[in-house]
């Protein structure tokens, strides 16, 4: 097992694998910007280390600063977390080279996953489903050929991509070109790479991805799904597992389908393979694969009782994972543990933007965060009281996990865990967020990943109506408190007179108001 | 576990050292015991609770309709509103005169009590008009005095909310004639000022004959427009003795009296004006008053202090330590005990509660010669250290025998009986258990002139237990039988000639029958302790230091 690992990371993932690396006895290393100086992460850590100025190129994107780091301070291993270097096959490639363990797939399966083109033609081949598309060709001819046959709508997505970026629909054929040459500049702008695939647009899509766990000796296994159709601009924001659409039987073949397609490209480590599912048809179709941890990993901690941050180090250091035949028990060599799916799992991600300024980020001082704490209900988080959130990074603060025995006790159980949470300084998306699990379609578990679009206004109470409220609230607080007992005069001499600091007390409890007295 | 956890942190000082006076609690919380104990007490702090709320009803809503519809306050939000915002209020005897008077008078009809007014601390005097009228029973005269007394020896200002009709005529044996009857509230106004403790009225209501005095005694007096009138005597005996016909207002307005006569000096509009007009007089005091003592920044006690509902025993046959009630009453739960090894049924040590220094001599058991030498010692002591005290009264007496007698209890008790009584610094006396027999003396009881002597709602008092009182009469009565050669009684004749002495002094040994009757200075939730006894200590320390001699120490 490893002694040391350098987290390449910050925010809420990276105090999780601290925490993950703690319960294992693994001393852990921190990395931080300018502007994380007196993060979270920095300060859980047994030892941190400063890589740069804090936009994300100077630092958490800097490979070799971060491989610096490590031999600095001795890690034997590096996670990447999710994000930034996770998916980045040289960043991998470069880790391995420096004689130090990369905790997660090789730089191999990174790749191969990475080029859509490349990826679909594996599956393919493996016979996983995947949409009607093409990836033979580049030119523009052949493409637009593609579509038509294809049928509109069409998909443009990069080649090199992921995360919704460089992502285009285009619902008829003479906006082809148009949209193609846009999608061809932001690929090339954000991945270096312009390469285009195509495929076919579903529309009312469920976004529904499995998890799977691969160790180094060929054992595959998957976790079952993450339901993740709330997303607003390809990012989710609400996930939830099981799936309310799925039966035994789907759950099943797609089941079946994701291990083969993690076994297509030999995959180790905790991986995802992403499917989007035709409600109607019910067909599935491979969509991508994420080869890291995903910011949704806890609902599937919490249904499973599997800690996946501590596979993934487990894996990475040789452990071997033994599958039974039924693919329904995994075990280090102690301890075989079934693996069945127990209750139901929904995650909210609490992101710092203010949804009714069109989800501008907002920045500013955590002036006090209270977690909620109650049975069931986790809370990942990656700030504390007096952190000052910048615009440098992911707006994720917060992710609230609920865990209850069915859906609807799991829903009541966010619900009440979103009224608990209190984050004071910084806007928040929690009003929305309660907006969203309270609307019919969710609750019904009817809504696809275009609901959030399709409802578009979410009539959220304006700030002013909160500010009022505040106002009052503090006014009332003032006035039946009283605490803040008589001033000072002129001329005591009694610094902590009792008669100042003990409010209105009075012998045999306090006296009635006045209301209290007329109304009862 | 955050308890243990703060309290390891606080065993050290500033320099590191291990801190040896913080008293360690050995109570399990979770013991059957203890919860039996918290349910009691917390039962009788709930039934003082609801007591107390009843009292402050006042006369009823009957009454107080009709004493708002005149355009007044009702007493108990004259307070509330004379005092700062925020300001406590310690009140004096809420149940004086509880279940007396056919329960007709609650709190005896006047509101006493103290609390901050314009940053000062004021002595409140505030008859209660819905309860008879506001008239002077024999105990509304005793509440009225008593607080006069606090005033003149803690240097509180006394505002007066005057709104009386003047003693109650039909019991008017037991409230005019006596030393400490009507008279003296005047003697006390006049002696008072004399002293330069200010005196301040507030005529809201009527303030007739005798009551007539109190503005007219005052430095300073308001008159309400409409509803207060001061007059020697009423339109009625005004007729009756001239045939003169003329109403109240005309005979003793605010608009005469305020523009004429020269009786009150300030015309309010109305209650809320007058309050204001009050409030206004006292910012105009120029008092300031020195600390004599060295304070320090206050600290909780480590230990919360609802767990001493499950220290107190539900009997007084049971013992326990009583530093596990201290532990929860003084700052940082820290306590230099002195002589901790010597007399230790008597507990004596110093601490501090809300900043403020305090000797605390507290029962432990029955006294002994040692602990009264001990006690003495103590006394001395805090005397000397201008150190107020606290007595915690838990006391069955003196111990009895041929072996004590010999060895000269008596004189032993009597130095401790000495000291208290000639101690110069202001002492508090709380009734924690028992009071009874010449204990009581020995702990500065109501006789001995604590600045303020408070009960908890588990007390006794009396001359002795009733058990004691009960086999002594029974011994004299077997010893008379045997006399007059008479069979003795049996078990059960026993039993039933001591059952009505049993009775007797469980009736009568009641904290509530000794509040209603003024000999205390009201019964309070133990869970309060803390609180009342550091709003009573900033009280305290607003008198002038003097420093007296003890008496011949029998030796």
């Amino acid at each position: 097992m490893f002694k040391k690992i350098l987290i390449a990371n910050r925010g809420e993932i990276a105090v999780r694998i601290m925490r993950a690396c703690r319960e294992l006895n693994i001393a852990t290393v921190a990395v931080y910007s300018d502007a994380d100086r007196a993060a979270l992460h920095t300060r859980v850590a047994d030892e941190a280390t400063h890589i740069g100025a804090s936009p994300p190129r100077e630092s958490y994107l800097n490979i070799e600063k971060i491989i610096d780091a490590a031999r600095a301070t001795n890690a034997d291993a590096i996670h990447p977390g999710y994000g930034f270097l996770a998916e980045n096959a040289e960043f991998a490639q470069a880790v391995n080279d420096a004689g130090v363990v990369f905790i997660g797939p090789s730089p191999f399966s990174i790749r191969a996953m990475g080029d859509k083109a490349h990826a679909r033609e594996r599956m393919i081949a493996s016979r996983v489903p995947v949409a009607p598309g093409f990836q033979d060709a580049d030119d523009d001819a052949s493409l637009e050929n593609a579509a038509r046959e294809i049928g509109y709508p069409v998909l443009i997505k990069a080649a090199a991509g992921g995360g919704g970026k460089a992502m285009r629909v285009v619902n008829d054929a003479r906006a082809f070109l148009e949209e193609l040459n846009a999608a061809r500049r932001e690929a090339l702008n954000a991945f270096g790479d312009a390469r285009v695939i195509l495929e076919k647009y579903v529309s009312n899509a469920r976004h529904i991805e499995f998890q799977i766990l691969a160790d180094k000796f060929g054992n595959t296994i998957h976790l079952f799904e993450r339901e993740c159709s709330i997303q607003r601009r390809h990012q989710k924001i609400i996930e939830e597992t099981p799936s309310p659409l799925l039966d035994e039987a789907l759950r099943e073949k797609m089941g079946n389908a994701a291990v083969a397609a993690a076994r297509a490209v030999n995959y180790e480590n905790a991986g995802t393979i992403e499917f989007i599912v035709d409600p109607d048809t019910r067909d599935f179709y491979f969509l991508e694969m994420n080869t890291r941890l995903q910011v949704e990993h806890p609902i599937t901690e919490m249904t499973t009782g599997l800690d996946l941050a501590q596979w993934q180090i487990r894996i990475a250091s040789g452990e071997k994972l033994s599958v039974s035949s039924e693919q329904s028990s995994v075990s280090s060599l102690q301890s075989p543990v079934s693996i069945y799916q127990r209750g139901h799992a929904l995650e909210c991600r609490v992101y710092a933007e203010d949804p009714s300024n069109n989800f501008l980020p907002s920045t500013g001082r955590v002036l006090d965060l209270q977690l909620p704490n109650m049975p069931g209900v986790r809370a990942d988080s990656g700030i504390a009281t007096g952190d000052e959130i910048s615009a440098f990074y992911d707006p994720l603060l917060v992710k609230l996990v609920a865990h209850a025995e069915t859906r609807d006790a799991a829903l009541a159980k966010m619900h009440s865990a979103l009224r608990e949470f209190c984050l004071l300084g910084v806007t928040t998306n929690v009003e929305f967020l309660q907006a969203v699990l309270a609307h019919p379609t969710f609750r019904a578990g009817d809504a696809t990943t275009r609901f959030l679009e399709e409802i578009g206004d979410w009539s959220l109470e304006t700030e002013d109506w909160r500010l009022e409220q505040a106002l009052m609230a503090a006014a009332l607080v003032e006035m039946l408190e009283k605490k803040v007992a008589s001033v000072e005069v002129a001329g005591e001499n009694d610094p902590y007179s009792p008669w100042r600091t003990n409010g209105a007390f009075h012998v045999g409890g306090e006296l009635p108001t006045d209301d209290e007295r007329i109304n009862g | 576990m955050m308890q243990r956890f703060f309290f390891f942190f606080l065993c050290y000082n500033s320099r590191g050292k291990l801190i040896m006076n913080i008293l360690h609690s050995h109570l399990n919380p979770t013991s059957p015991e203890f919860q039996a104990n918290a349910e009691f007490h917390r039962a009788l702090a709930q039934e003082l609770r609801e007591r107390i709320n009843t009292a402050r009803q006042g006369g009823g809503e009957k009454y107080r309709a009709r004493h708002e519809a005149q355009g007044k306050i009702f007493v108990r939000e004259r307070i509330n509103r004379l005092l700062d915002d925020g300001s406590p209020f310690l009140e004096l005897s809420p149940l004086a005169a509880f279940e007396l008077y056919d329960s007709e008078a609650p709190s005896a009809g006047i509101v006493t009590g103290i609390g901050r007014v314009s940053g000062q601390e004021v002595m409140i005097i505030a008859n209660d008009a819905t309860v008879k009228g506001g008239s002077y029973l024999p105990l509304t005269v005793k509440k009225h005095l008593r607080a006069q007394e606090i005033a003149q020896e803690n240097f509180l200002p006394c505002i007066y909310l005057v709104d009386s009709g003047g003693a109650f005529l039909p019991l008017q044996d037991q409230v005019f004639p006596d030393a400490d009857h009507f008279g003296r509230i005047f003697y006390n106004q006049a002696r008072m000022s004399a002293l330069g403790i200010p005196q301040i009225a507030a005529v809201m209501g009527s303030c007739t004959a005798g009551g007539a005095y109190v503005p007219a005694m005052s430095d300073e007096a308001i008159i309400v427009r409409g509803t207060g009138t001061i007059f020697l005597g009423g339109p009625p005996l005004v007729k009756a003795a001239t045939g003169e016909v003329v109403t109240a207002d005309e005979l003793g307005g605010a608009d005469v009296h305020t523009r004429k006569s020269g009786v009150a000096d300030h015309f309010a509009e109305d209650d809320e004006d007058a309050l204001e007009l009050a409030r206004g007089i006292v910012e105009t005091l120029n008092r300031q008053t020195k600390l004599a003592v060295t304070v320090e920044p206050p600290q909780e006690p480590l230990y919360d202090a609802q767990e001493i509902y499950g220290i107190l025993p539900r009997t007084f046959r049971e013992a326990y330590d009583v530093r596990e009630l201290i532990a929860r009453v003084v700052d940082g739960s820290r306590f230099r005990e002195f002589k901790a090894r010597y007399g230790t049924t008597l507990v004596c040590g110093f601490a501090r509660i809300h900043g403020y220094p305090i000797g605390i001599i507290a029962n432990n058991g029955i006294l002994f010669s040692e602990s009264a030498l001990k006690g003495t010692h103590f006394i001395e002591l805090c005397s000397q250290r201008g150190i107020p005290l606290l007595f915690l009264q838990n006391i069955t007496g003196f111990m009895v025998g041929k072996q004590y007698e010999a060895g000269g209890i008596a004189k032993d008790g009597a130095k401790l009986v000495n000291a208290v009584s000639n101690a110069s610094v202001p002492k508090l006396t709380i009734i924690v258990g028992g009071s009874f027999g010449a204990g009581n003396y020995g702990m500065a009881g109501r006789a001995y002139q604590p600045r303020f002597l408070w009960m908890y709602p588990n007390a006794r008092i009396s001359v002795m237990g009733g058990e004691q009182a009960a086999n002594v009469l029974l011994t004299i009565k077997q010893e008379q039988l045997e006399r007059e050669g008479k069979p003795l009684l049996n078990a059960e004749e026993q039993q039933e000639f001591m059952r009505p002495t049993l009775e007797k002094y469980e009736y009568e040994g009641s904290p509530y029958y000794s509040t209603a009757r003024l000999w205390d200075d009201g019964v309070i939730d133990p869970a309060e302790t803390r609180t009342v006894l550091a709003l009573a200590l900033s009280v305290v320390l607003n008198a002038p230091e003097v420093k007296g001699n003890f008496g011949v120490f029998r030796m």
